[in-house]
């Protein structure tokens, strides 16, 4: 395989994952604080119409990006609202909130299909976008950029700052953290927040980076593969990087490979389709084995919390 | 003399009772149909499901919004949610439904014997039943334009069919188009990628990235949408083609032309033979002759030569002069398939489970 082609491949390959690493991101900061929110779907079809409208109304990407993740956010206060002060089944809600982003991206982008826009692309000048070999670090859109630096931020967050500690707290043991003074109920809404708003941007990806329309259902279901991803890394954010990338890779090796012919024919396209599926189980296998699923999820995930006092 | 015993005498009473409800004698003319159309995206798909829904369109301005009544149903998936849809159009008192879809014909099959007196046509069938008619367009007439084209034009001699699905019709397609570049340019290849899907454009553009990384000048596709000639003028390679509907608003450089659906004519002659109270089970497969398949406008771009080349083709077709299967042809392992002078008929089309000569599937 040639040097182009490689190169090639790891820019079809960053660009199919970055808007699974975005959800993910934002889901899992929201598993960590202890609520399953599986409208992840929606809440990017949403991102991805208000992401598309913008854009094209406004001519700046930038604009479309801001808007895709507030518009996300704002989905998810419907579902926070329920879940968190009106203690509704997190399950049933989340899935609703699939089938409302579905139905309100359908409704709202009827407007805007059937329109082009121009892809977010790479800002950087065209002698480091252009090299056979420097492109591989400089011809991205800015989306993938902002990704590996949310990757970072989120990490840092968790693990490294008080907030993120309280966040954690909340997701292990709310009524504990509840006990020494922290609003449960708060933390809860801004994680939920910020994984609406990652959706968002994620889900504004599809238009500004993979493929400059809106059409209904454009996302595809991948907001169900962000969601395995957050299984799949184990909750750690660094994994989830390494896992959004391997999906990514799993399914652009699946169309260079087709497109190849010759020995790759050999597997045949269903298995390749399957492939990422198949991982996440196999994933979810290993770390069963390992003894290790109870204390890598968080203990009060998908719980209700009702305080007692 | 007939017997007419209690079971007899109650139908018979029924019907007599029911007339008046009608309002009209059986076999006679319809004041009004209700017309039904199960679609598998929606009409903003640009592509498949817009070019139905024209048709339908036009078929209400042809025939009168006084005349018919047309229901549409859309984003319906196969299997038990189509034949749940089916079924109630049918007991909603719609007089004819189409299912617009390949994929509906065991859901369509199942409850047109259920509904003796609802016409069902099904899109691209290949099946029939007393009170199911399948109609379908020979898309692959219009692919061989498309290749002359690209046979032509490509500077790398590699064209690309991003395919959603390897069943006949999608097969047919790439062959008519390979072998008609290979008329033009000897050495053509034409790589093809099914991307497992009617509708996911994010995996047709990266398919169609994946194409041109490794040499592809010219895509053709038969997916619903625009996003493989999205990329192709991005990329800035010699360009794709619209499939359904013309897609120049996406690709204003790299559109040569498209092939256009028209469904109108058969929905037209469908829906008023219900009204007329003539309706039949048939199979239609019109092409180019009858005006179902349209070529579109040609790109400025492309060479007069060109033009010509791909009138000639199409207007070969209208007269019969041209036949997109003319032997003879070798398959892509190395067997002769179709005798020199022969070609594919209309009966054989539909078994043909192999790429000519060329092809890398």
């Amino acid at each position: 395989m040639s040097i182009d082609l490689t190169i090639a491949i790891i820019i079809t390959m960053v660009g199919a994952s970055t808007p699974l690493l975005l959800a993910a991101l934002g889901e899992l900061v929201v598993e960590k604080s202890g609520v399953l929110n599986l409208g992840v779907e929606g809440m990017m079809l949403t991102g991805a119409v208000v992401g598309f409208a913008v854009t094209y109304t406004t001519g700046n990407p930038w604009l479309g990006i801001l808007a895709a993740g507030f518009a996300g956010a704002c989905v998810s206060m419907i579902f926070a609202f329920l879940t968190l002060s009106l203690f509704a089944n997190q399950v049933a809600t989340g899935l609703a909130l699939t089938i409302f982003g579905a139905g309100f991206s359908a409704l709202f982008g009827q407007a805007f299909t059937g329109k082009p826009i121009k892809l977010f692309k790479s800002i950087f000048p065209d002698y480091l976008t252009d090299h056979p070999i420097l492109r591989v670090f400089f011809d991205h859109s800015p989306l993938v950029y902002f990704s590996l630096f949310m990757v970072f931020a989120v990490s840092y967050f968790l693990y490294k700052t008080r907030a993120g500690l309280v966040l954690r707290a909340v997701g292990e043991n709310d009524h504990s953290a509840h006990s020494i003074g922290y609003s449960v109920i708060k933390v809860r809404y801004g994680a939920v927040g910020f994984g609406g708003m990652m959706a968002g941007i994620g889900g504004a990806c599809f238009p500004l980076l993979l493929t400059p329309q809106w059409v209904e259902g454009l996302t595809g279901g991948r907001g169900w593969i962000a969601l395995a991803l957050v299984v799949f890394s184990a909750w750690k954010p660094t994994r989830l990087l390494a896992g959004a990338y391997l999906f990514g890779l799993i399914a652009t090796m699946e169309v260079y490979a087709k497109a190849a012919g010759g020995g790759f024919r050999i597997i045949p396209s269903e298995l390749w389709a399957s492939l990422p599926y198949l991982a996440t189980i196999l994933v979810l296998v290993l770390i069963s084995l390992r003894h290790k699923m109870s204390s890598s999820a968080p203990a009060c995930l998908g719980k209700p919390f009702i305080p007692s006092n | 003399m007939k017997l007419i015993n209690r079971r007899n005498a109650l139908k018979i009473g029924g019907a007599a009772a029911a007339l008046p409800l009608i309002g009209i004698p059986a076999f006679a003319q319809k004041e009004k149909v209700k017309a039904a159309f199960v679609l598998i995206g929606t009409p903003d798909d640009n592509g498949w499901n817009y070019g139905h829904d024209l048709g339908r369109i036009e078929m209400i301005e042809a025939l009168g919004a006084d005349r018919v009544e047309t229901t549409v149903v859309t984003n319906v998936a196969y299997g038990p949610d189509s034949e749940r849809v089916f079924r109630e159009l049918a007991q909603q008192g719609h007089d004819i439904i189409f299912g617009a879809s390949f994929g509906y014909g065991d859901a369509m099959l199942k409850v047109a014997k259920q509904f003796p007196d609802v016409k069902f046509e099904w899109a691209t069938g290949y099946k029939t039943a007393p009170n199911l008619s399948t109609y379908n367009a020979r898309f692959h007439e219009g692919r061989s334009v498309l290749g002359t084209i690209s046979g032509m034009m490509s500077k790398t001699g590699i064209g690309a069919y991003i395919g959603s699905f390897p069943i006949p019709e999608v097969v047919m397609g790439i062959n008519a188009f390979h072998l008609a570049a290979r008329k033009a340019n000897p050495d053509f290849i034409t790589k093809v990628v099914y991307v497992d899907s009617w509708f996911d454009p994010a995996k047709e553009a990266d398919a169609a990235r994946a194409l041109i990384d490794q040499g592809v000048d010219v895509i053709t596709q038969h997916t619903d949408g625009p996003a493989a000639l999205q990329v192709a003028e991005e990329r800035g390679i010699i360009g794709g083609f619209g499939q359904g509907a013309d897609m120049s608003a996406f690709a204003p450089d790299a559109h040569l032309t498209s092939i256009i659906d028209i469904w109108s004519p058969y929905y037209i002659k469908a829906v008023k033979s219900v009204l007329d109270g003539n309706w039949k089970e048939g199979t239609s497969w019109e092409g180019i002759a009858g005006g179902e398949v349209v070529i579109g406008p040609y790109n400025k771009k492309i060479p007069a030569d060109v033009v010509a080349a791909a009138e000639a083709v199409r207007l070969g077709i209208i007269d019969g002069s041209y036949h997109p299967f003319t032997g003879p042809i070798t398959d892509n392992k190395g067997e002769l398939r179709v005798e020199k002078g022969d070609i594919i008929d209309d009966g054989e089309f539909w078994a043909v489970d192999w790429y000519a000569e060329g092809v890398e599937a």
